[in-house]
């Protein structure tokens, strides 16, 4: 099967979890299958993974997880000047950079997984996400303050996700 | 003080989504601004932290198997059975297939063709970047068409046509020898404000792709034929100078 990593790594990280993952991303493998007439020749990598990218909104708002819903307009702006210290960041273990990831808004974890993770290029995430490719560019930008400025934030005591 | 070009083209730089000019006007910016380039050094450290961190999970083993489980199951149609009317339908499915393949050849060849036109737009861009380069432009530097002209005899099969066009704004600036899809064409500089405008002249061959304008990363080009050559002009001037001089190369 064909992309299978980057489908299910995709879904684990919109989702926050593992076992969501499985099953979101066995949903998005068949109804890829049921509609491969839809599929016109190209990136097929692209295509899955925006199936399965709609999965996941899908299963999200089903679960009435609603702050992942922010749109990209409405999602809250870290401070507009980065202080030294973030922009000076530590080394950070696997632990506080998943925690750092898995905090920001769904969009923004999608983008810069897809960016990071899978190596997608500008034109693959605005296919995926289908918006303008001057969008991702901006967005991404965002993410990637954001996740700085996550990371400078002190740990609360007790917080981690179980998976 | 946060530079304005932090938000934008220092994240295209950093991935890798910028041409050629655009990421050597960024270094040269890059060399002058102590804010870019901390921020380019926070992205870049970001991302070591990320690819270090191996965040990337590969699907499980569970999943693989569910996947071969369910997927086959789901492609494969519900028997049918048949009778003497299905097999009218089966005829008349097979027509279907048979008209939508040539139909899908026709559009393939069509498709090709355009591909292969982009792909020659591209070398022409490519060849015309490669010209801007410091020291590239010209190897015989000359406004004087009767020095360029004769500058090409010995080193090419062909006599291009020079012409020198000041008059209509189009002074000749010089010329080179370039190599295109492994075929050696002039190169003819002209200046036109301050842009450059590539001209590239070569035989015309059976099955030359390129015709008509078109515009690539910002670049427009125009090709059109004369007497036995193809004539490609190419600039990040106006199109519509490029027809101008076009009709100019074209008046007798």
């Amino acid at each position: 099967m064909p992309h299978r990593d980057a489908a299910y790594n995709l879904a684990r990280w919109i989702l926050r979890g593992r076992a969501q993952a499985e099953d979101v991303t066995q949903e998005a493998f068949l109804r890829a299958y049921r509609s491969f007439g839809g599929f016109q020749s190209g990136n097929a990598r692209a295509w899955l993974l925006q199936i399965v990218r709609n999965c996941c909104f899908t299963w999200l708002q089903q679960n009435h997880v609603a702050e992942e819903m922010t749109e990209f307009d409405e999602l809250t702006m870290p401070p507009k000047t980065e202080n030294p210290e973030s922009l000076a960041m530590a080394s950070y273990d696997r632990e506080r950079l998943q925690r750092a990831l898995e905090d920001l808004p769904a969009h923004f974890r999608e983008i810069l997984v897809l960016r990071e993770l899978e190596g997608c290029s500008y034109k693959e995430i605005a296919a995926i996400t289908t918006r303008p490719i001057g969008t991702v560019m901006s967005a991404l930008a965002r993410a990637r303050q954001q996740l700085r400025f996550l990371l400078t934030e002190p740990v609360p005591k007790g917080a981690g996700r179980d998976l | 003080m946060t530079c304005e070009l932090t938000q934008t083209r220092l994240h295209a730089y950093f991935d890798g989504e910028m041409d050629a000019i655009g990421a050597a006007e960024f270094e040269r910016h890059l060399e002058a601004c102590p804010d870019c380039e901390m921020r380019l050094a926070a992205e870049e450290k970001l991302r070591a932290a990320l690819s270090g961190a191996q965040l990337y999970e590969r699907a499980p083993e569970s999943l693989r198997k569910k996947l071969q489980i369910s997927l086959p199951k789901a492609a494969v149609p519900p028997p049918v059975s048949r009778s003497r009317a299905e097999s009218w339908r089966w005829l008349a499915i097979a027509a279907t297939v048979v008209l939508a393949t040539l139909l899908g050849w026709q559009y393939l060849r069509s498709l090709n063709r355009f591909s292969q036109q982009q792909a020659m737009a591209a070398l022409i861009v490519d060849a015309h970047l490669r010209s801007l380069q410091p020291g590239h432009l010209e190897d015989v530097i000359s406004t004087d068409q009767h020095t360029v002209k004769p500058w090409f005899d010995g080193k090419i099969d062909f006599a291009p046509p020079v012409r020198d066009f000041a008059n209509n704004g189009f002074p000749l600036m010089g010329g080179r020898l370039d190599v295109i899809d492994g075929r050696t064409a002039a190169a003819l500089v002209y200046g036109r404000r301050k842009h450059i405008v590539n001209v590239f002249v070569a035989k015309t061959q059976p099955g030359d792709s390129l015709n008509g304008s078109g515009e690539l990363q910002g670049y427009h080009w125009v090709a059109w034929q004369q007497n036995g050559f193809t004539f490609t002009a190419v600039s990040d001037t106006a199109s519509a100078d490029l027809d101008q001089l076009k009709q100019l190369s074209l008046a007798p």
